[in-house]
């Protein structure tokens, strides 16, 4: 078990690595290098400075030179004047050191966001607590309730409460979320006036009032999924030997449901819930654009509509890292919960 | 000026008899397909129940309303009419007398138009990405379900280094105006399209090398039509000037493509691992077949079920990512009439107007449930046999 799980790290730390090398390729193609200057810089420079801002930030150093300083096993250098020979900070916002020193990912330090003008970690933190709580309502409201349409679909197959639910939840998972947030905003914002159509007041303070049309935007698309799993997980569980033998001995059906179907039920739809957070990522994206919720998703778009490179290899990393370990979470889970499985 | 508006009933009525064409080639498909359900394998047996025959009406019916696009929608989707900006459903536009069903939006385009357009954007795009997703993922998910090892180690990292990555982060890096400067989206085009031809010159090669009669015809063909669409994909230099695609879409085109093909690549591989322990491959490898005979032609055939059903939903999953891009302003021209576009522009405005969000939300929900519904309906079909 313990050689499993280290040879998963040693997997996902290889992963993270070749996945910001890739990462960092495409923020320093020509193309985004150009966007940058032109943003940090005064409007209608000419092109000789937009070169000169490029050079004296360090972006014309050497690929991997930068990519290592970024990682930190190579020294960041500080900006030398030619003339003077005077060093000054790269970006004066951020604290980047003024003598040569190792200062990457590996010591902590992210990096310097151009955009918002401070370090990556001041931004991304904070933004990635307010991801946190919208996930954490998200979940505690699409678990409970694809659980239940799942088990209550997986029950009886075939019946008609079956095949309503089971149609509900493919409706579901046919409703992306600009699609559902379209419509919930149409429905409860414009029609009925109940809900606010914008959760930028959330950072202040979450309410029902601000808060529920993210929430349920984000949970519809995934709970049809989670709830077609349960089902098919249910429907499977109640033609085992030990369910009949269950019913035979004289239970009513509801005990045997509960006492006998649910928790071998339960053992796959935690696979799947766990594998859902990847989907979620992007759901947060679009969720947090389009109530201007200032979370994770927002700070991303924020990050690659003006090419920011630290602050979107941050969010690349913190991204690539949920899905790996989720990945790993659900398989140790999984062997854990099914003693049937050897975790080799 | 005041604009005059007809009623809610006759707007009703109104798209009802402009879908007129989509009618008439629905009820006559349909009702052959029912007469000879019976003879028609798998797709005949969609319509034994509800599920199946809804999911197979919704499809078509976007599937015609894509090639009737020019007769059903009343105006030119780009065009503006200033007087019709938005305006409410059933205005009627001064100069031609005709009607905007479904309303103008902020720069008085017809919504209805723009709804039906939109869906020959999605129609062209979505089917043929996963078609080249399903190939580029076939021909690699084979080899390394059925030999394992190394080249499996080495394909499951790289397909799972791409699944980590969030599509919305790898679309905002590979979808960039910048990046049609680099040569980067031409060469992953020029890697991706060469799968289908090597896929059909391996197929035909392994089944007809000692009939040297059919093999070079098929060869030839194979070589002939694909190296034809690949010139004008990749290059652009179709000597006909027939197949040609625009620089945005291709761009498009390979960011789907590549979003979607490892996970093709994951479920092949799967049901080749699962398949080569059966009676039937063993008999295969007692004979003698070569390894590419026995993944093309024994295995292939035997996991087309899952695959099916896996196309089915994967092209609605691909229509909620062309979705996605256009939500974000993404590779697709900001005028564009598709139906991501369309609503990323429509809720900016939903304080103010709400008609011009509904109808494209509300097109792209139903096609991808129409989509899942047929899955659906496929895999009860195919669990039965």
């Amino acid at each position: 078990m313990f050689s499993f799980i280290a040879r998963r790290i040693g997997t996902i730390l290889l992963t993270m690595l070749c996945l910001t090398l890739v990462v960092f390729f495409l923020v320093n193609l020509e193309p985004n290098l150009k966007k940058l200057a032109i943003s940090q810089t005064e409007m209608h420079t000419p092109a000789d400075q937009l070169e000169s801002w490029l050079v004296n930030h360090g972006y014309r150093q050497n690929f991997f030179l930068r990519y290592g300083q970024w990682l930190g096993v190579l020294p960041k250098h500080p900006i030398t004047d030619p003339a003077t020979g005077k060093t000054t900070q790269r970006f004066s916002f951020c604290n980047d050191p003024t003598e040569p020193q190792f200062s990457g990912v590996l010591q902590g330090d992210f990096g310097c966001s151009t955009k918002f003008k401070t370090t990556v970690a001041a931004k991304l933190f904070p933004a990635l607590g307010a991801t946190g709580l919208l996930m954490f309502w998200v979940l505690a409201v699409m678990v409970p309730i694809s659980l239940l349409i799942g088990i209550l679909a997986g029950m009886r197959e075939g019946s008609r409460t079956d095949r309503v639910l089971s149609v509900a939840s493919i409706a579901s998972t046919a409703t992306p979320e600009y699609v559902s947030g379209v419509i919930f905003t149409v429905i409860f914002a414009s029609w009925l006036g109940w809900l606010n159509g914008s959760a930028a007041s959330a950072s202040q303070g979450i309410t029902f009032y601000n808060f529920t049309l993210p929430v349920i935007t984000l949970a519809i698309y995934g709970t049809g999924y989670i709830a077609r799993m349960t089902r098919a997980s249910m429907v499977e569980v109640m033609t085992q030997q030990y369910i009949r033998t269950a019913r035979l001995k004289g239970l009513s059906f509801s005990s045997v449901v509960i006492k006998h179907a649910l928790r071998n039920a339960l053992i796959a739809p935690f696979t799947v819930i766990m594998l859902q957070f990847p989907w979620l990522l992007t759901g947060v994206v679009i969720v947090e654009v389009m109530f201007r919720y200032q979370g994770f998703g927002y700070t991303l778009v924020e990050a690659a509509g003006n090419n920011d490179i630290d602050l979107l290899l941050g969010c690349s990393l913190v991204s690539v890292f949920i899905v790996l370990i989720t990945q790993l979470i659900s398989d140790v889970g999984y062997a854990f919960l099914n003693p049937r499985i050897r975790v080799q | 000026m005041q604009t005059e508006y007809i009623s809610a009933f006759d707007v009703v009525i109104g798209v009802l008899w402009r879908f007129w064409p989509v009618w008439v080639a629905l009820i006559l498909v349909m009702s052959a397909s029912f007469s000879y359900r019976r003879k028609l394998g798998l797709y005949g047996q969609l319509f034994d129940s509800g599920v199946g025959i809804a999911g197979v009406f919704i499809c078509l019916f976007w599937l015609f309303t894509a090639i009737f696009a020019s007769t059903i929608s009343p105006f030119d989707p780009l065009a503006q009419v200033s007087v019709m900006k938005d305006t409410l459903p059933g205005a009627i536009e001064p100069a031609s007398k005709l009607v905007y069903y479904f309303g103008g939006d902020k720069l008085a385009r017809d919504v209805f138009s723009r709804m039906v357009y939109g869906s020959q954007i999605v129609l062209i795009i979505a089917p043929a990405a996963t078609g080249f997703a399903l190939m580029v993922g076939i021909t690699l998910g084979l080899p390394a379900g059925y030999y394992g090892g190394k080249i499996d180690t080495l394909l499951s990292f790289l397909a799972n280094l791409v699944l980590a990555f969030p599509v919305i982060l790898l679309f905002y890096l590979l979808v960039t105006p910048g990046i049609m400067d680099t040569p980067i989206p031409y060469a992953m085009a020029g890697l991706f399209f060469l799968f289908p031809i090597i896929f059909f010159c391996v197929l035909f090669w392994t089944r007809y090398k000692n009939r040297p009669d059919r093999l070079y015809i098929l060869l030839g063909i194979t070589l002939v039509v694909g190296g034809w669409i690949y010139a004008g994909l990749v290059f652009d230099k179709d000597p006909l000037h027939i197949v040609h695609i625009d620089p945005n879409q291709l761009n498009i085109f390979v960011a789907v493509v590549f979003a979607s093909s490892p996970g093709v690549f994951r479920i092949v591989r799967g049901l080749t691992m699962d398949i080569k322990t059966r009676d039937y491959v063993a008999a295969a490898q007692t004979r003698g077949e070569s390894p590419w005979y026995i993944m093309l032609w024994e295995i292939l055939p035997n996991a087309r079920g899952p695959l099916i059903v896996d196309a089915c939903l994967r092209i609605g999953y691909t229509t909620i990512l062309l979705g996605t891009l256009g939500y974000f302003g993404l590779g697709l021209a900001p005028e564009s009439p598709d139906w991501g576009t369309a609503i990323k522009d429509a809720s900016r405005l939903l304080r103010s107007f709400i008609h011009p969000a509904l109808p494209p939300t509300i097109a792209l929900m139903s096609f991808v449930l129409g989509l899942n519904l047929l899955a659906d309906s496929l895999r009860e079909q195919s669990m039965k046999d």
